[in-house]
C-alpha cells in the first residue's frame, strides 16, 4: 500500500510540473511580453528597456522557465514587476489571510454540511429534507457576489451587527483578521455547506439501500447503530474526494468573495495582479492555487486509500 | 422519439413546470428585448441621479440616470449568448472525448485522464481572467475559453458513463463484431448516456453563467456601457443601502434564471431516474 | 403442539395509483413446527423472497401487508414494538441473506459484525466474545478463525462470506432460520458443502428453516416439506416426497420436467408462454391456466379450489384430471454420436496461457507480476460438433472464449481457426471474414442488447455489416431468423425492455446467426435464465444445430446442461484442463478426482 501512496505523491508532483509548464506558456503565448503587457500604453524606449533587462525577458523562453523553476524550488517566487518586490512578501501574508478565511468556512462548514445532508437522508422527502434541500438548491445557484452583497446589506448596513466591507491592514495580527471575517465566512459557507451537503445526502440515500443496511436492520439493530455504525462510514467515503474537489473549488469562489468583501487576500490579489498585467506575480498565484488544489487531492485520496479497507489489500487474499 | 416523454414528465413536478417557465422566459426575454425597451439603454435622463420606481421608469433610474428596466432586460443577452454555445462546446468536445476514452481503454484513456486531472488543477478563474484580459472580451473569446475550460469536466463525466456501459455485453457484442470506433460511440453508447449528458448539460450551462456573471461582476464581462447583470451589481452595489433598485432588479434577474435552469436540471435527473452525485467542480 | 410459525392468507403489495391492490404474495398460508424445514421453490418474479423478508416484517419500500396474519410464536411482527422488533430479528429468529458478499458491511471487521450478533442476543459475555465467535466459526467449517476474524469482508471468498454469514445468524440461538437463496453464486462444490452443513445444523439444533430457492434440487435435498410458488401464490404444498413423486399440479410438474438431469435421454421440457405481463391484480381465474397443458374453460372464470390430499395442499381445479408425473421423453438430445475424423477443424487450440489485467509497467510495479489464469490449455472443435467447457466461477472459461473472440489479448499459445487463421490477435485486427465467422453470446439477457435499438435493429446489424443485402432482402433474412428462433414476427418493432429474459436471449442467438458464422461462442448464455426457460432454450439449441449444423463452443458451469448438449466436454479447474474426452464417457466414468467431485455434487441433489 506503502507503493500506492508513494504512487500518488509522484504523479501529484508530476502535475504540478505539468502544471508550472502550462502556466508558463500560457503567459509566454499571450500577446506582448510581461513588461509590454504591464507598461501597456509606456511600453517603449528605455523603459521597456530596463523593464526587459531586469526581468530577463531578453533571454529566450526555456532559459527563462528554467531559472523560474529553479527558483520555484528554493523557495524565490521571483520579483513582482508593479511593486518591484519579491513576491513571497506580496504573496505571504494575502496567502495568510486567505487561508484563515479559508479553513474557517471549512472547519465550521464541512461537520454542518455532514449533518445536514444525513438528516435530509434520514427523512428523505419529508419536510425536513425539501426546506434543507430548497435551501441548498437556493445557495447553490445564487452567486456569491449576491450572497455577499445581500448579506452586507441585510447584517450590516440594516442591522448592523457584522462589519461589511472589510477594512484592515494587509499584515493584522490574526485576531483581527477573526473580528472582520464574518460575512465573508458566512458567504463562502452557505455555497459550500450547499454543494457538500447534497453530495453526503445522494451518498447517504445510496448507502440506506444498500443490503448490508438492510442486513443490519435485519439482525435487530437500532435505526441510530444503523446509520452511524453502518451507513454513515459507507456513505462518507465516496464523499470523501468530491469534498476535497469541492473546497479547490472554493478558491474560484474566494476570488470573488474576496472582492466583494475588499478582503486582502490572494483572490482579490489575483485579480488586482491581471489587471495591471503584473504576470511574474500572476504565474506564481497560479501556481500556488494549483498546488493547493493538487495537495488537496492528494490527500483526499491517501485519505481514501487508508479509510477504505477494500483498497488496502486485494480481493481474495489468502488467509 | 424520446423528447416527449422527457418533456412530459419535465411538466409533470412542479418544480419543473416554474424552472421550465423561467428559462423559457428569459431566452424569450433576451431574444425580444431591444424590440420592447422603452428607453435606449444608454440615454442618460436630465436628472443624472438615481430614483427609485416612478410610472415612467418602472424600475427606476440607476446613479447615472439610465433606466434600470431597460438596462435589465437587455442585461441578460450577453451572458445567455455566450453560455449557452459555450455548454453546447463544451457538451460536444466533452462527451466525444470522454466517450472515446471510455471505449478505448487502455493507454489512449491513460493519456487522456492524466491530461484531464491536470487540467483541472489549473485554477481556472485565473486562466480565464488572464486570457480575456489579453485577447478581449469578444463573445467568441468567451465562448472559446469557457467552452474549453468546461468541457474539461464533461470529460470526466461522459468517460464515467461510459465505463459503465462499456462492460455490458452489447457493447462487447459489437466489438466483436468488428464495429469501428466511431460507429460504436455514436451508435451503441450515445443514445445510453444521453440522459446523464443532458443532465449534466443543464447544469453545466448553470455554473457558466454562473461563472461569466462573476467575470462581469470583476470587470472582465461585457464593456460598459452595454449592460450587463454582472456589471450592473458591481457598479451600483455600492450605493445599496441608499438606491437599492439598480441592484436588486439585475440580481433578481440574474437569480431567476440560474435558478430556472437548476430546477429544470433537477426534474430531468429526477425524471430520468439520475439521482447522481454532482461536483461543482468547472 | 403449537405450530413455531403460521402465515394465513397473508397478501403483500401496494396499492396502485387507481385504487387497485397489486399483490405481489396473494393468500399465501404456511405451517411451521419446531425443528422442521421447509422450502419454497419458485422461478423469478413468484414472490418468494418477498414472502420470506414479510415473515420478519420486512417490506421493500413502497410495499406492505395488505391483509392476512403473521404469527411467530403467537406474535404477530408488524404488531411488534420497535424493542420487541429489534429483539425478535437475530434472536428468535435470523436470516441468511442471499449475497453475502454484500450484505456484510465493507468498512467493518468481521469480528466487529460478529461481535453484533452477540452483544444483542445472545447471554454471552462481552470477555467471551472472541472464543465464541471462533466456536460459531468451527462450527460452520470456516478455516483459521481466528485469523478471520480480523479481516474485512471483501476478503473472503464467496463461500467464507456465506459461512460467516450463517455463523452470525447462529450467534442468537434463534428458533427459526430464514434463507433467501443462501447457495446462488457459488460454486457447486461449495454449495454442497453448505448444504450439508445447514441440513446437519437443522437436525442437531432443531432449528426450524424456511428456505427459499430456484432450485428444486437444492430443496428437495435440505428440506422436509415443500411450497411451490407461481405468481405470487403457493400452488402446491406437502411433504418432500409427496411433492417430488407425486406433484399434482400442472406447473410443478412441468417445473420437475425442465430440470435437466445426467444420464436422462431426452432434453428437459420448457413451459410454453411466460409470465403475465399485469403481475400482481388479483382475478378471477387460476394465474397459470395461460401457460397450462391441462386447462379448461373452469379455470379461466373462477379462482382454483384448493385440494387436500391427507396434507398434500394442491391449488388446482383440474386436479382429479392430471396424468400422475413422468420424466420427460419427447425430445431427444441430437449429439453427435461417434465421431469422423474426416469432419474439418474449425478451432485448434494449443497450450494457451491468458493472464487477466493487462500488465503495463507500471502495474506491474504496483501490484506485482501477474499470474496466468489460463494455461497449457488444447482443444479441438470439429465441425458440426458441439464443445462444452465446464467449469466454476474462476476457473477461466470465459476469458478462453473471449480471447477467442478477440476481445481480450492472449499472453502466448496458439489458436487457430480453420486452419489458416490466427485468432490470438484482437479483434481490430482481424479480417472481416474471420469477424464474420465467428460469433459470440453471453450470459445475461439483461445486458447483451442495446435497451435503445429495436429488434429489428439489432437483428439487421450483422446483417447490414458483414454482406450486401438490399433493404427487402434485409427484411427476409430478419424475418427468418425470427422464426428459426422461435419468435413472433412482430417483436421485431419493439424494444429489448419489453421482452422477457428467455426471449432477449433468443435475439441475442438470432443475432449471431445472422452473421451465418462457423463457430458459435456461447458463454453461460443459460445461466442466467429460470429453470424452465433454461430447458426451452436448450430445446431450441439443439434444434437450431442440426437444422443449420453449427458448430459450437459451450462454456457453463453446470453440469446436466452440457450433458445435454454437448458430444465432447472438457473440464476446466484453476484454468487448467483436468479431462477431455466424449461427454458420455467421461460422465459416466470420470477418471480425474475433480471431475468426481463436480459430478457427485450435482447427482447429490438431483
Amino acid at each position: 500500500m506503502l507503493r500506492l501512496i508513494a504512487f500518488r505523491c509522484l504523479f501529484a508532483f508530476a502535475t504540478l510540473w505539468v502544471v508550472s509548464l502550462v502556466v508558463f506558456l500560457a503567459v509566454e503565448l499571450l500577446p506582448g511580453d510581461a513588461c509590454e503587457a504591464f507598461l501597456g500604453q509606456m511600453a517603449q524606449g528605455q523603459r521597456l528597456e530596463n523593464c526587459r533587462v531586469e526581468h530577463r525577458l531578453n533571454e529566450s523562453a526555456h532559459v527563462r522557465y528554467l531559472a523560474w523553476a529553479e527558483g520555484l524550488a528554493q523557495g524565490d517566487l521571483g520579483n513582482s514587476i508593479k511593486r518591484s518586490k519579491p513576491l513571497e512578501n506580496v504573496i505571504g501574508p494575502r496567502f495568510r489571510n486567505t487561508l484563515i478565511l479559508g479553513l474557517t468556512a471549512a472547519a465550521l462548514g464541512i461537520p454542518l454540511a455532514i449533518f445536514l445532508g444525513v438528516l435530509a437522508a434520514l427523512w428523505r422527502d419529508k419536510r425536513a429534507d425539501l426546506l434543507i434541500s430548497s435551501a441548498a438548491i437556493f445557495f447553490m445557484t445564487i452567486p456569491e457576489f449576491i450572497t455577499g452583497t445581500l448579506l452586507i446589506s441585510f447584517f450590516s448596513v440594516y442591522l448592523g451587527w457584522l462589519p461589511g466591507i472589510v477594512i484592515m491592514r494587509v499584515d493584522a495580527p490574526i485576531s483581527e483578521v477573526f473580528t472582520q471575517i464574518g460575512l465573508p465566512v458566512l458567504t463562502l459557507m452557505l455555497v459550500m455547506v450547499a454543494h457538500i451537503m447534497r453530495m453526503v445526502r445522494t451518498s447517504m440515500i445510496d448507502v440506506l439501500a444498500s443490503d448490508f443496511v438492510m442486513m443490519s436492520e435485519l439482525k435487530g439493530l437500532s435505526r441510530t447503530r444503523q446509520v452511524l455504525r453502518h451507513a454513515l462510514p459507507n456513505a462518507l467515503l465516496p464523499a470523501i474526494n468530491l469534498i476535497a474537489l469541492n473546497i479547490a473549488w472554493l478558491m474560484g469562489g474566494v476570488l470573488v468573495v474576496e472582492v466583494v468583501f475588499n478582503y486582502p487576500g490572494i483572490g482579490r490579489l489575483s485579480v488586482n495582479a491581471i489587471a495591471d498585467r503584473d504576470f511574474p506575480l500572476v504565474q506564481a498565484l497560479a501556481l500556488l492555487m494549483a498546488s493547493i488544489y493538487v495537495g488537496l487531492n492528494l490527500m483526499a485520496d491517501i485519505a481514501t486509500l487508508l479509510l477504505n479497507p477494500k483498497l488496502r489489500t486485494r480481493q481474495g487474499a489468502p488467509l | 422519439m424520446i423528447r416527449h416523454p422527457l418533456l412530459m414528465a419535465l411538466l409533470r413536478s412542479p418544480s419543473g413546470r416554474i424552472g421550465l417557465g423561467l428559462v423559457l422566459f428569459h431566452c424569450g426575454l433576451a431574444l425580444i428585448a431591444p424590440l420592447i425597451v422603452p428607453y435606449d439603454f444608454n440615454a442618460q435622463s436630465e436628472v443624472l441621479d438615481a430614483m427609485g420606481p416612478s410610472l415612467q421608469h418602472w424600475a427606476g433610474l440607476d446613479t447615472l440616470g439610465r433606466d434600470v428596466l431597460t438596462r435589465t432586460f437587455l442585461g441578460g443577452r450577453q451572458a445567455l449568448l455566450v453560455t449557452v454555445f459555450g455548454t453546447i462546446m463544451a457538451i460536444t468536445w466533452g462527451s466525444f472525448l470522454g466517450m472515446v476514452a471510455g471505449l478505448k481503454g487502455g493507454r489512449l484513456d491513460e493519456l487522456i485522464m492524466r491530461t484531464v486531472d491536470t487540467f483541472l488543477a489549473i485554477p481556472f478563474m485565473i486562466f480565464l481572467l488572464l486570457i480575456i484580459a489579453s485577447f478581449g472580451n469578444e463573445p467568441l473569446v468567451m465562448i472559446l475559453t469557457l467552452g474549453f475550460f468546461y468541457g474539461i469536466g464533461v470529460v470526466r463525466l461522459a468517460r464515467a458513463a461510459t465505463l459503465d456501459e462499456v462492460v455490458k455485453d452489447y457493447v462487447q457484442s459489437a466489438r466483436a463484431r468488428g464495429e469501428s470506433t466511431l460507429s460504436i460511440v455514436l451508435k451503441e453508447i450515445l443514445p445510453n448516456v444521453r440522459d446523464v449528458l443532458l443532465v449534466e448539460s443543464a447544469m453545466r450551462w448553470s455554473w457558466m453563467l454562473l461563472a461569466f456573471s462573476a467575470l462581469s461582476f470583476l470587470g472582465f464581462g461585457v464593456t460598459p456601457p452595454t449592460p450587463d447583470w454582472g456589471l450592473m451589481i458591481a457598479n451600483a452595489r455600492i450605493y445599496m443601502p441608499l438606491a437599492p433598485w439598480p441592484v436588486l432588479a439585475p440580481m433578481i434577474a440574474l437569480s431567476s434564471l440560474i435558478i430556472g435552469i437548476n430546477l429544470v436540471a433537477d426534474a430531468l435527473a429526477k425524471a430520468l431516474g439520475l439521482d447522481r452525485t454532482q461536483a461543482r467542480t468547472l | 403442539m403449537t405450530a413455531l410459525l403460521r402465515l394465513e392468507k397473508v397478501c403483500v403489495g401496494y396499492q396502485s395509483a387507481d385504487g387497485e391492490p397489486v399483490l405481489l404474495v396473494n393468500e399465501a398460508d404456511l405451517t411451521l413446527d419446531p425443528g422442521e424445514t421447509l422450502g419454497v421453490v419458485g422461478e423469478s418474479g413468484c414472490g418468494k423472497s418477498t414472502l420470506l423478508l414479510s415473515i420478519m416484517g420486512h417490506y421493500k419500500p413502497g410495499l406492505k401487508r395488505l391483509s392476512g396474519s403473521v404469527l411467530f410464536e403467537g406474535q404477530d411482527p408488524d404488531q411488534a414494538s420497535v424493542e420487541a422488533l429489534q429483539r425478535l430479528r437475530g434472536g428468535g429468529m435470523a436470516l441468511i441473506p442471499q449475497n453475502a458478499g454484500q450484505a456484510l458491511t465493507p468498512t467493518l471487521k468481521i469480528s466487529a459484525q460478529m461481535v453484533e450478533a452477540l452483544q444483542l442476543h445472545s447471554e454471552v459475555p462481552a470477555a467471551h466474545w472472541k472464543n465464541k465467535s471462533i466456536e460459531l466459526f468451527e462450527r460452520v467449517q470456516l478455516p483459521s478463525p481466528e485469523k478471520l476474524l480480523d479481516r474485512y469482508p471483501h476478503e473472503l471468498s464467496g463461500g467464507q462470506q456465506q459461512r460467516v454469514a450463517i455463523a452470525m445468524a447462529l450467534a442468537g440461538s434463534p428458533r427459526l432460520l430464514l434463507l433467501d437463496e443462501p447457495t446462488t453464486g457459488l460454486d457447486v462444490t461449495t454449495q454442497a458443502q453448505v448444504l450439508q452443513l445447514l441440513s446437519e445444523i437443522s437436525e442437531t439444533t432443531q432449528t426450524a428453516m424456511v428456505f427459499v430457492s430456484h432450485d428444486i434440487g437444492v430443496i428437495a435435498k435440505t428440506c422436509q416439506k415443500i411450497a411451490v410458488m407461481y405468481a405470487g401464490e403457493i400452488i402446491e404444498a406437502g411433504t418432500q416426497e409427496t411433492v417430488m413423486d407425486q406433484p399434482g399440479h400442472p406447473y410443478t410438474q412441468a417445473l420437475l420436467a425442465s430440470v435437466p438431469r445426467l444420464g436422462q435421454a431426452s432434453l428437459p421440457d420448457g413451459i410454453r408462454g411466460r409470465l403475465p405481463e399485469s403481475l400482481g391484480a388479483p382475478k378471477d381465474s387460476c394465474a397459470f391456466e395461460a401457460r397450462c397443458g391441462f386447462s379448461e374453460a373452469v379455470c379461466r372464470t373462477q379462482k382454483p379450489d384448493v385440494i387436500d390430499v391427507k396434507g398434500h395442499l394442491i391449488k388446482c381445479s383440474r386436479q382429479s384430471s392430471i396424468a400422475p408425473f413422468q420424466l420427460p421423453n419427447s425430445s431427444p438430445r441430437a449429439v453427435l454420436e461417434g465421431f469422423e475424423p474426416e469432419r474439418k477443424v474449425v478451432l485448434a487450440v494449443r497450450d494457451l496461457a491468458l493472464t487477466y489485467q493487462s500488465t503495463g509497467p507500471i502495474k506491474r510495479w504496483l501490484y506485482g507480476a501477474p499470474e496466468p489464469v489460463v494455461a497449457d490449455v488444447s482443444l479441438e472443435l470439429r465441425q458440426g460438433q458441439t464443445l462444452g467447457l465446464v467449469g466454476e466461477s474462476g476457473s477461466g472459461k470465459s476469458s478462453i472464449l473471449r480471447t477467442l473472440a478477440g476481445l481480450q489479448p492472449g499472453l502466448r499459445g496458439m489458436a487457430t481457426f480453420l486452419n489458416q487463421h490466427d485468432l490470438l490477435i484482437p479483434v481490430g485486427r482481424r479480417s472481416p471474414e474471420v469477424l464474420r465467422k465467428i460469433q459470440l453470446v453471453f450470459q445475461n439477457p439483461d445486458a447483451s442488447l442495446n435497451p435503445r435499438r429495436t429488434i429489428r435493429d439489432i437483428i439487421e446489424r450483422p446483417l447490414r455489416l458483414y454482406f450486401n443485402y438490399s433493404a427487402p432482402e434485409r427484411s427476409a433474412e430478419a424475418y427468418d431468423l425470427m422464426d428459426s428462433v422461435q419468435l413472433p414476427r412482430d417483436y421485431l418493432d419493439r424494444f429489448p425492455g419489453q421482452l422477457s429474459g428467455g426471449e432477449r436471449q433468443r435475439v441475442a442467438i438470432a443475432r449471431a446467426l445472422a452473421a451465418k458464422p462457423d463457430l458459435l461462442l456461447c458463454d453461460e448464455i443459460t445461466s442466467a435464465l429460470d429453470v424452465s426457460v433454461q430447458a426451452s432454450m436448450m430445446q431450441l439449441l439443439t434444434e437450431l444445430k442440426s437444422k443449420r449444423q453449427l458448430t459450437v463452443l459451450f462454456v457453463s458451469h453446470d453440469l446436466p446442461v452440457v450433458g445435454a448438449l454437448a458430444d465432447h466436454v472438457a473440464i476446466l479447474r484453476n484454468g487448467r484442463i483436468c479431462e477431455a474426452g466424449a461427454t458420455q464417457e467421461i460422465f459416466e466414468q470420470p477418471a480425474h478426482p475433480y471431475t468426481r467431485e463436480l459430478l457427485a455434487a450435482v447427482l447429490s441433489h438431483r
